[in-house]
């Protein structure tokens, strides 16, 4: 008895005391936020008086989690709470409150819930459950569509509540798999995607063209160990593409020049691409990484191609316009821009040392809305400065590299797969919310993980942190 | 086992590359990049407006005509009122209660977006109540006062020719930019055309704010204030005195009145009836729905919005284009039986000698003449067909200013009509037109139409035997010198030594046998004129008169036009020759003369204008 007793020293109080540390923190952050002369932060009247409440409540939750609750309970309880969370994510469709353009809460007496926030944990619950089965690979056809499915079905019910950004988070899902042996090229092409369509809309048709190219030649030659050659042959002919614009941009070139150079390119090294995907399948069938790569490099150039006619030519200028403020083409500081050039302001006002505790001028005089939630960041870096958001920021690397490790070394992969899950959950979060405030990612409104006000998103990231301190725990003591 | 420690890896290290880079851009904005810092301090400070005052507006004589008076705009900062007495205030400014709470409400509704800002809570107090408010100011936190400029007219003349300043719209806002809310700007007439002169420019004063929004004092001892720099005066080629004058002369008419300078171009008056009354300007949200819902339209600058046939003065243009063409010669004799007929087409005329000559078809006003003059202009051996001569005919007319903007410098100014080859196409069919269809453009009618300034405009270019210059208001200066689209001669295409010839005529019309402006003799002025009478489907004729004097020389080119007036010589002659003679003369002389003008300001042709039911 006594000796199990002491064992609880054995838990990771690394985690435990960060979590604790920023949920602390975001407390009298949201009180700086909302306070008025002569408040008192315990005032349940308040937000920050329901915040405490949702801190106990969460702290309790933890306590019940690791103290009461057996471990095994969650890898039987994963399907109930995976169903549940569908349940209550289609019942939100249905009998939600709208506020801010989606129809994501659900009201229970006087308190409102987020189903989307707890559809994150038992999703990853049930994914650990799925993958953690014995002899799991994803190299097995219906073992991925078991995995596609399980993450696509909360996905599409979140979209449809507008929760845009909940959605973004699932991409966290994909690195849990890509360390479980799903292939790096997957995340690596989607990242290529968006790189880009960025780089046609905001450069040109011919810079992304170029780059694609650039990227191409860089992997063919890197992955047949020929660095030198490699360096060499990409950076030539980007010095040739370079160039070719220039050429074309002569009066006498011009004169009788009947396309501009993003066709050129497209038609040139579209029919060298097809020229070497024939020969590759014809001739040298087995050489399937070759093959592959050019069929990359082709969609990749017909892919520019008809973004650059859809942005053009499908889109109303309104849409346009949305995309445009989204990768700060325009400036818009009044209209979709406004929230971001506030938060920046509030945040570049803070200097290295910040104002100090409750003298931020923009964050109480209500210039950045949303500012307890979405928003708690640019608090921080407003009142507490550079030092402050350094330090909040050492305290998440903490405890999602904390969560990796321990995850990596856990001796049953229900375990390192739920932390991974964990991590990646918090890391999208945190990466995205700081990200948008800083206008390095567009405003997609998702919570700061322990910081921002909100019981649910608390609750819900206290009960994941916890649920996985105590698996690792339990794991290490067997 | 090398696999695995991979990817921890390689996970691991993308997200420290991604934390470090946030990092790094966290260092950019708050350490180095001062921009946020600035802006910041823009939210933190409040900066309260100055508004300079408006520049004044002289007439051509350095009379003060516009100027300024200050008033308060009572401000409020509603987060920062507190429990007031809400009667007290109404009793200051004569209000009802429920006009405060109506008020403090939509304030509560747009809490969030008003923030710690100011919203304007009464504007325009006169000094009276805003010294009845300074002295109780202590007792309504939140409560303070702006001030302001209003203005004042002391001259009564020249309502829609100086135009209204009003507090700008969101229309406004977003065409001009550099205006916020709460600004006032020229919406008509001069106010309108010279803003940018007159408006100013804004100034402010900082202060800084704590964190609860309180205002805590100077910012850096007003290091980043601005002071308000007041709108420059302007000077105008207006006679305030004329202009007045000539209000008097049209009260109770329909009509327009424009008096140039040949010699300049300079507008000395501009009066369109019935006109805004310049007490009503300086407060034209009170009285804009009782203006707008006046039947005549004061709102409605005649001058130079109203296009309509010009009558028997057009002849004068008609007979300069065949002279130039040659199918017309002073001595050229064309009968007139009470009129011209041609077939079906008859075109009536009053009793008076024939044959006549040119001058003399211009004193007596012969309708006959001209179709016979316009008949040989279309029918020109020399052009293949009529529509080659109409383009021709066409091209002259609209070398007097006709059929176009002028460019003048009075607002909302439009271009009138002169109908094209395609006009009578329409009407007639392409080929199936001839001279006599267009028999009526010969003595001023049908689809022509001419604004009163472009009337005034042809008299003065006539004054100056063949050129004109583009009428406007504004007097030149050093620091603004005139407009050079203002000093640049327009001459028409017609050489000027057939000019002397149309002058002869039309002084013979105040001075000659059977002349029809013997009405406009002005004594001690050799005075040259030409009356109209334009006909209109809205009842009964428009009457229309212009008029230069001295004839060598001449100082004052008027065009009046009197709507349902009836003949040339009944109104508009009267009313432009006792515009010239007040200019030239000073006074009017007694006797026959100061009867016409007692004569004229009784005058009373309102009820004779048909008055459109206007859609509410």
């Amino acid at each position: 008895m006594n000796g199990r007793r002491n064992s609880y020293r054995n838990l990771d109080w690394t985690l435990i005391v960060s979590w604790l540390v920023l949920v602390l923190f975001g407390w009298i952050n949201i009180y700086s936020v909302l306070h008025t002369e002569g408040s008192i932060i315990f005032d349940i009247s308040q937000k920050y008086g329901m915040h405490f409440i949702w801190i106990c409540i969460s702290v309790t939750a933890a306590f019940f989690i690791i103290r009461v609750i057996p471990a095994g309970f969650w890898q039987s309880f994963s399907w109930i709470a995976y169903g549940g969370a569908i349940l209550l994510l289609m019942a939100t469709l249905v009998l939600g409150i709208s506020s801010h353009g989606s129809q994501s809460w659900i009201q229970i007496g006087s308190f409102r819930l987020q189903p989307a926030e707890f559809s994150k944990i038992a999703t990853a619950l049930a994914l650990s459950t799925v993958m953690s089965k014995y002899g799991f690979t994803l190299k097995n056809m219906s073992n991925i569509l078991k995995v596609a499915a399980l993450l696509l079905l909360p996905m599409a019910l979140i979209l449809l509540e507008k929760e845009t950004g909940s959605v973004l988070v699932y991409i966290g899902f994909l690195i849990v798999l890509y360390r479980e042996g799903m292939s790096g090229w997957i995340i690596s092409i989607g990242f290529l995607i968006v790189l880009e369509f960025i780089l046609t809309i905001i450069t040109s048709p011919y810079v992304a063209m170029v780059v694609g190219i650039g990227i191409f030649l860089l992997i063919y030659f890197f992955k047949e160990d020929r660095y030198l050659l490699g360096l060499l042959v990409t950076a030539l002919s980007m010095v040739l593409l370079g160039f070719f614009p220039k050429l074309l941009a002569i009066d006498a070139v011009a004169a009788v020049n009947p396309f501009p150079a993003e066709i050129w390119v497209a038609v040139i090294a579209g029919a060298v691409s097809i020229f070497f995907i024939l020969r590759f399948t014809i001739r040298f069938a087995r050489r399937k990484f070759e093959r592959n790569a050019f069929i990359v490099l082709l969609c990749g150039i017909l892919f520019v191609l008809s973004v650059q006619f859809f942005y053009n030519k499908v889109l109303q200028d309104h849409q346009r316009n949305r995309i445009d403020v989204f990768l700060g083409l325009v400036d818009d500081p009044k209209g979709i821009g406004y929230n971001l050039n506030q938060s920046k302001i509030a945040i570049g006002s803070g200097g290295m040392f910040g104002k100090g505790f409750l003298n931020g001028t923009q964050t109480s005089l209500g210039y950045v809305p949303e500012q307890e939630t979405d928003f708690i960041f640019c608090t921080i870096g407003e009142e507490w400065g550079f030092v402050g958001a350094l330090l909040v920021l050492a305290l998440y690397l903490t405890i999602i590299g904390r969560i990796v490790v321990l995850a990596d070394k856990a001796k049953f992969a229900y375990t390192r797969i739920f932390g991974y899950c964990v991590a990646m959950c918090i890391a999208l979060h945190v990466v995205i919310n700081i990200g948008m405030t800083i206008g390095l990612m567009p405003v997609i409104g998702i919570p700061l993980p322990f910081l921002s006000y909100g019981g649910s998103a608390l609750l819900a990231f206290s009960v994941m942190l916890a649920i996985f301190i105590k698996l690792e725990f339990d794991g290490r003591k067997v | 086992m090398k696999f695995y420690l991979g990817r921890r890896n390689t996970i691991l290290l993308v997200l420290f590359v991604i934390f470090a880079i946030i990092a790094v851009r966290l260092f950019t904005i708050q350490i180095i990049d001062k921009q946020y810092r600035e802006t910041a301090g823009n939210n933190a400070l409040k900066y309260v407006t100055i508004y300079p005052a408006r520049g004044r507006i002289l007439d051509r004589y350095g009379n003060t005509i516009v100027e300024n008076k200050i008033t308060y705009d009572i401000m409020v900062t509603p987060r920062q009122v507190s429990e007031f007495d809400t009667l007290a205030i109404c009793e200051i400014f004569g209000l009802e209660p429920s006009f405060v709470q109506e008020r403090f409400a939509s304030y509560n509704a747009n809490d969030r977006k008003i923030g710690f800002g100011s919203m304007p809570f009464l504007k325009q107090v006169s000094s009276e109540q805003y010294n009845a408010f300074a002295e109780k100011a202590f007792l309504f936190p939140g409560f303070d006062a702006v001030a302001r400029t209003a203005r004042v007219y002391p001259v009564n003349a020249g309502g829609n020719l100086i135009g209204y300043v009003s507090e700008v719209d969101r229309d406004y806002i977003e065409a001009h930019p550099e205006y916020r809310s709460g600004d006032y700007a020229g919406k008509t007439g001069l106010e309108r055309a010279y803003e940018k002169r007159l408006s100013g420019e804004k100034g402010y004063t900082v202060y800084y704010r704590d964190a609860r929004g309180r205002i805590k004092g100077r910012y850096e001892d007003g290091a980043l204030d601005k002071e308000a720099v007041a709108g420059g005066d302007i000077t105008t080629t207006i006679d305030a005195g004329l202009q007045a004058y000539g209000e008097t002369l049209m009260r109770n008419k329909v009509g327009s009145v424009v008096a140039i300078e040949p010699s300049t171009g300079e507008i000395l008056t501009l009066i369109s009836s019935p006109g805004i009354d310049v007490s009503q300007l300086a407060e034209i949200n009170k009285y804009y729905k009782e203006i707008s819902e006046n039947p005549y339209n004061p709102m409605f600058n005649r001058t130079v919005q109203s296009a309509q046939p010009p009558g028997s003065v057009f002849k004068l243009v008609n007979g300069l284009i065949g002279l130039q063409e040659g199918v017309l010669k002073r001595d050229t004799r064309y009968p007139c039986s009470r009129g011209y007929t041609f077939g079906k087409i008859h075109v009536g005329c009053h009793g008076h000698p024939s044959p006549i000559n040119l001058p003399q078809s211009i004193a007596m006003s012969c309708n006959a003449y001209y179709c016979y003059v316009l008949r040989s202009i279309m029918d020109n051996r020399k052009y293949d067909n009529i529509e080659e001569a109409f383009n021709k005919w066409r091209d002259y007319v609209t070398s007097f200013g006709f059929g176009h903007k002028l460019g003048s410098d009075v607002p909302y100014e439009l271009g009138g009509n002169v109908p094209t080859v395609n006009t009578y196409n329409k009407l007639h069919g392409k080929g199936r037109w001839k001279s006599l269809s267009i028999i009526s453009l010969s003595i001023g009618q049908g689809e022509l139409g001419c604004t009163p300034l472009h009337l005034a405009n042809l008299c003065a270019t006539i004054a100056n035997r063949g050129w004109f210059y583009t009428p406007h208001m504004i007097k030149g200066d050093g620091r603004y010198p005139l407009d050079s689209a203002y000093t640049v001669r327009n001459y028409t295409m017609v050489d000027t030594t057939y000019f002397p010839l149309i002058v002869e005529g039309m002084n013979m019309s105040v001075y000659g046998d059977g002349g029809t402006s013997h009405v406009a003799q002005v004594p001690g002025v050799n005075m040259c004129g030409k009356t109209g009478t334009a006909q209109n489907p809205h009842g009964d004729d428009h009457s229309v008169f212009i008029c230069f004097a001295p004839r060598d020389n001449p100082k004052i080119a008027v065009a009046a036009y009197i709507e349902n007036g009836g003949f040339g010589a009944t109104w508009a002659a009267p009313i432009a020759s006792l515009i010239v003679e007040k200019y030239l003369n000073g006074e009017i002389a007694d006797g026959t003369r100061k009867d016409l003008e007692t004569r004229v300001k009784n005058g009373y042709l309102l009820n004779k204008v048909p008055v459109k039911k206007r859609k509410k």
